[in-house]
This record gives structure tokens, C-alpha cells and sequence, in this order.
């Protein structure tokens, strides 16, 4: 049975990036099994929780790294630490590392990068090594380089206007790197994945969010068409296999 | 000594409520949509210690419901457009109740959608007779095919129609959950009882939209849904109080409960047990934690048994 000590501390809560905070919590983090779960956050004020992806865990604090985009995340952009918040945890999936091939390369595109730093740490933990590939708009939008860098593994960067790194998407760098990865793992914008799975050949997961209404499989609002069914995004997700994923 | 004796004294606060013959052992029902088929919220609490369970509405053909954005945050409350997702009543008997009777063991509600006359009376007619399912509860909020796809609930002909076709494929108690988007609520609570329904259920959510301002564009794909939450209250209360003042069967309060203290209201307004919906949403607890403080309310406002409130 979930323990329902929901009561997380606000310990840190600052800009990493022109429109992303960084938030470090304190709280139980023992019913986390998998990188890729999330949290969802009751915000003061507001009816429905917030998803957010876990970035990281150590110890009894987990880490938590969000774009401000609405009213929601504007509220918990102005919360300070010391302050405290009824959280959700351990909730969908996560990803399998089970089955990472030989080569996986872990692929994210903006606010995709946390859980991708999340599986990349794990993958580390199990002696395996993993290529990273962050895509963004340009330099303005970068978060999280020196994270990735830190992690001493092969890492590349990706701008669509060549600001930094290289030019183009995340999967042009795999074929100008000469890159030979026989699984992925992504996180990103839709349009960002939708591309991945088209070009990429090998087999991988991508992970997916959704407007929710509960995030724990209770209200079918984020109840995706599969090739393998019906699946809910919040329970069922939110990764899912390439081949599972059906796209219009 | 002193302590003991006043410990004593107090009166037991007996929670049971019924519904017709079905006994509950407290009012507390999680709505339909929003609490699946029970089991999977075993994971949270057991779920045995719930009145009833109303499962998610239920069709004949398996649905998958909606495009996607199905839900949209509103000010103490949130509208949703699921659109009746679900496996179909032959896999929910074979599939999805052999679950649910694992983790519960009280009195199963079971809610029936339709697109027809037909539609109902043959998922009625099919639920019959499974274990535990003691009331048949009719949602009347989906379009009628046959009828230019104004929705059932609306018309109280229409209404009446299906309570009588159902009740001619069934011996369980036959409620129908009302829709508040009508002109007179009462006139359609009446015909329901007149074309025999034994309980009701009021109300259903109320239709609604949101526009997101950067897209200009509704938030919900289907554009309106059902609007619920503790915003709704009020309105729902007044319908409970309107509904139950005019007919003789019993009546379920439903919308915006989130509290014991709303329970006992929704009681005293002439409800004989309470579903809660988005409640359980925010706080997978919710229940639970009603039941929980039930009796605390209870003694706050002397009431010895919530049998005394309910008509």
C-alpha cells in the first residue's frame, strides 16, 4: 500500500534557464522504482495537480525541473524554500533499462532533458554506458549542460539555429557524429519524438506527457490509442515502446 | 473516573444509510468516472471500508471515448470529456468485476451509458444477476441516437422510455443520475419515478468550457465537458434539496462533495447517501478520509445515526 505522507519541503527552488526552475525537495523517495516516474504536485489555488518529471533522486530529496508555462507553474515558480507541498510521488512506468541494447543513445529536446539526466545516472549506476543527445531552439534555451557534462559520458548538444553545438536536430548529430546506437530512449516535444521514431530504425522508448486530470489511472483523461490497446499516459505511461505508439 | 464515565456515555455514531433495501454501511460512494472499478485504488487504501463503489459508465460495444485534451483546470473544480471510455459490458463482467469483488465486497452500483433504448436494456439486461451488483445506476447524460442526439436526460419522455424499457429486462433497483442541464429538474425526476425508477441520482456535471488565451482555442479537443467539483456544490445541493422534496424514492447526492461536513449538508438536504467525484482526483484519499471523519462531524452537530437525516 502507497504511503500517504504526501508532505514534501521546499529546499531550493531557482532559475536554470530563461523559463525553467529547478526545484529540490525533500521527502519520501522510497516508493521510486525507475527513471522516467513523476510527481504531481497539488498547487495552492489550483484544482488539478501538476505532472512534473523527476530529474533526480539522492537520498530523501528528489529534484524536480519545470518550465514556467501557465498559471500553475507560474505559482510554483514563487514558492520559496521552507515552504512545503502536498506531492504525489512515484507515480507511471518509468523507463525499462532492461532492454538498452548495446549502444543506447538517450535523446531529449527542452524540459525533456530532466528525465533523460534521471535514466543516463541510473544507466551509469548499472555499468551502463549511454551516448546523450540534448536538443534545443537555440543557446537561449539550453538548461542543464553542466549536469550532462559532469556525467564523464559521450555528450552532444544540438541547436536548430547552430548557436551551440551543432546545427540541426538530435538525430542529425547521430548521423554527422557517425553514431551506430542499436536502442533509444527519448523525451521531448511530440513533434521532436514523432521524428525520432520515424527516422531512427532501432527499437527504443519514448516517453510521453498529457494534460491529466488525477495521474494515477483513476479518470481515463489521458488515455492514449496504442497498438497494444487502450493505455492510460499516467499509469500505463508515461513511456511507452516505439512500437506501441501509433502516430497521425 | 470522570473521563471514562462521559467516554462511555457518548451515543456510538452509527453511519449506516439505505438506499431502499440496500443497506450501505456508511453513505460514501465514489462516482462513476472517477474511482475505475475500485481495484486499482487498492494501492492507496482498502477500499473495503467504502459504502459502494459506482464503477465508470459502462456501454455495450467497448469505447475508446475522446480526442485528447480530455480535461481542463477551472476555479475549484475541472471539466472533463472522457467521452465513456470503457471495455464494454461483456469485458467488464468477464474481465474488470472478477477484480473489483476481489478488492470490494460491499454493493457494486453499476453504471449503464446508451446511445439507444436498446443499448440500455441489453446492458441491463446482461448485468443482471452478477454478484454484488445490487443497483443499476442509468446515466442519462449521452446523446440519443434516435432522437437528433439530444441527450436523454434532457427530455423527460425520453427519460421515462428507458427507466421503462430497463425495468422490463431487470429485478434490481433502477436509478437514473440526472443531468443539471435542464430547464426544470424536478419535471424530469418525476417522470423517472413515474415510469417506475426506484432511486435517483442528482446530478451529473454540469456542461462547461475553457478557452486557453495564448491559443485562442477551447482547452477540452471535444470543446465543452462536464464541469464538477467542489464549485458545483451548490448547485447540486439545491437540486438534492428540490428533487428529494418531490418524489418518494431515494436520492444519492452527488457533485462537489469533498467533506464530511458536505456529506452531512447533501443528507440534510434530502439525500440518503453521497457519491463523490473529483474529489478523489485531488486526494486518491478522499473517501477514506470522509468516512474517517464522519463521526467527528457527526458529534459536532449531534447526530446520532445519519439514518435520521436522509428522507
Amino acid at each position: 500500500m502507497r504511503s500517504n505522507d504526501t508532505t514534501y519541503t521546499i529546499l531550493d527552488n531557482s532559475w536554470i534557464g530563461a523559463n525553467t526552475k529547478l526545484m529540490l525537495l525533500e521527502g519520501p523517495t522510497e516508493e521510486f522504482t525507475r527513471p522516467g516516474q513523476f510527481v504531481n504536485i497539488a498547487v495552492p489555488g489550483f484544482t488539478l495537480r501538476r505532472p512534473i518529471s523527476v530529474c533526480d533522486i539522492e537520498g530523501d530529496t528528489l529534484t524536480i525541473v519545470y518550465d514556467v508555462v501557465g498559471g500553475g507553474t507560474e505559482t510554483l515558480a514563487n514558492m520559496k524554500a521552507g515552504q512545503k507541498l502536498d506531492i504525489l510521488a512515484a507515480l507511471g512506468n518509468g523507463f525499462d533499462i532492461s532492454r538498452c541494447g548495446e549502444q543506447p543513445v538517450l535523446l531529449a529536446g527542452g524540459v525533456g532533458c530532466p528525465p533523460i539526466y534521471s535514466l543516463a545516472k541510473h544507466m551509469i549506476a548499472n555499468d551502463i554506458l549511454p551516448t546523450v543527445i540534448l536538443g534545443f531552439n537555440s543557446d537561449k534555451r539550453m538548461i542543464m549542460i553542466e549536469q550532462f557534462e559532469n556525467l564523464d559520458i559521450p555528450f552532444y548538444v544540438a541547436t536548430l539555429d547552430g548557436s551551440y553545438g551543432e546545427k540541426g536536430y538530435v538525430t542529425d548529430v547521430i548521423r554527422t557524429e557517425g553514431l551506430n546506437p542499436d536502442y533509444f530512449y527519448a523525451c521531448g516535444p511530440l513533434p521532436m519524438l514523432k521524428a525520432i521514431c520515424g527516422q531512427l530504425s532501432i527499437p527504443g522508448q519514448v516517453s510521453l506527457e498529457a494534460r491529466m486530470g488525477c495521474g494515477f489511472g483513476a479518470c481515463m483523461c489521458c488515455s492514449l490509442e496504442t497498438t497494444r490497446g487502450a493505455k492510460r499516459i499516467c499509469k500505463e505511461g508515461p513511456v511507452f515502446e516505439k512500437d506501441e505508439l501509433i502516430w497521425k | 473516573m470522570e473521563m471514562t464515565e462521559h467516554t462511555e456515555n457518548r451515543p456510538a455514531r452509527d453511519l449506516r444509510v439505505k438506499l431502499g433495501n440496500v443497506e450501505l454501511k456508511n453513505p460514501v460512494i465514489p462516482a462513476s468516472g472517477c474511482f475505475g472499478y475500485g481495484y486499482g485504488m487498492s494501492e492507496y487504501y482498502d477500499i473495503d471500508v467504502l459504502g459502494s463503489i459506482s464503477f465508470k459508465g459502462t456501454t455495450l460495444e467497448p469505447r475508446f471515448g475522446n480526442p485528447l485534451p480530455r480535461v481542463a483546470e477551472c476555479t475549484a473544480g475541472m471539466i472533463n470529456s472522457v467521452g465513456l471510455q470503457n471495455p464494454g459490458i461483456e469485458a467488464v463482467i468477464s474481465e474488470e468485476l472478477p477484480k473489483m469483488r476481489e478488492a470490494f465486497h460491499g454493493p457494486i452500483i453499476a453504471n449503464i451509458s446508451g446511445f439507444s433504448i436498446e443499448e440500455y436494456r441489453e446492458c441491463c439486461r446482461r448485468i443482471d444477476g452478477e454478484k454484488q451488483v445490487e443497483i443499476i445506476e442509468l446515466n442519462v447524460s449521452c446523446p440519443n441516437v434516435h432522437g437528433g442526439g439530444m441527450a436523454f436526460g434532457t427530455c423527460a419522455t425520453s427519460v421515462a422510455d428507458v427507466v421503462k424499457a430497463v425495468k422490463e429486462v431487470t429485478t434490481l433497483p433502477v436509478y437514473v443520475k440526472l443531468s443539471p442541464n435542464v430547464t426544470d429538474i424536478v419535471a424530469i425526476a418525476r417522470a423517472a419515478e413515474e415510469a417506475g425508477a426506484d432511486g435517483l441520482c442528482v446530478i451529473n456535471t454540469l456542461l462547461g468550457m475553457r478557452i486557453d488565451l495564448k491559443t485562442r482555442k477551447p482547452v477540452i479537443a471535444n470543446v465543452m465537458g462536464g464541469f464538477s467539483g467542489q464549485a458545483v456544490f451548490p448547485v447540486a445541493l439545491r437540486m438534492v434539496w428540490q428533487v428529494s422534496h418531490a418524489v418518494n424514492i431515494p436520492v444519492i447526492g452527488c457533485g462537489g462533495v469533498a467533506t464530511a461536513d458536505n456529506v452531512l449538508e447533501m443528507m440534510m438536504a434530502g439525500a440518503s447517501a453521497v457519491e463523490v467525484g473529483t474529489a478523489n482526483l485531488i486526494n486518491p484519499w478522499a473517501c477514506r478520509d470522509i468516512i474517517d471523519a464522519l463521526p467527528a462531524a457527526m458529534e459536532k452537530y449531534g447526530i446520532e445515526s445519519l439514518s435520521e437525516l436522509g428522507r
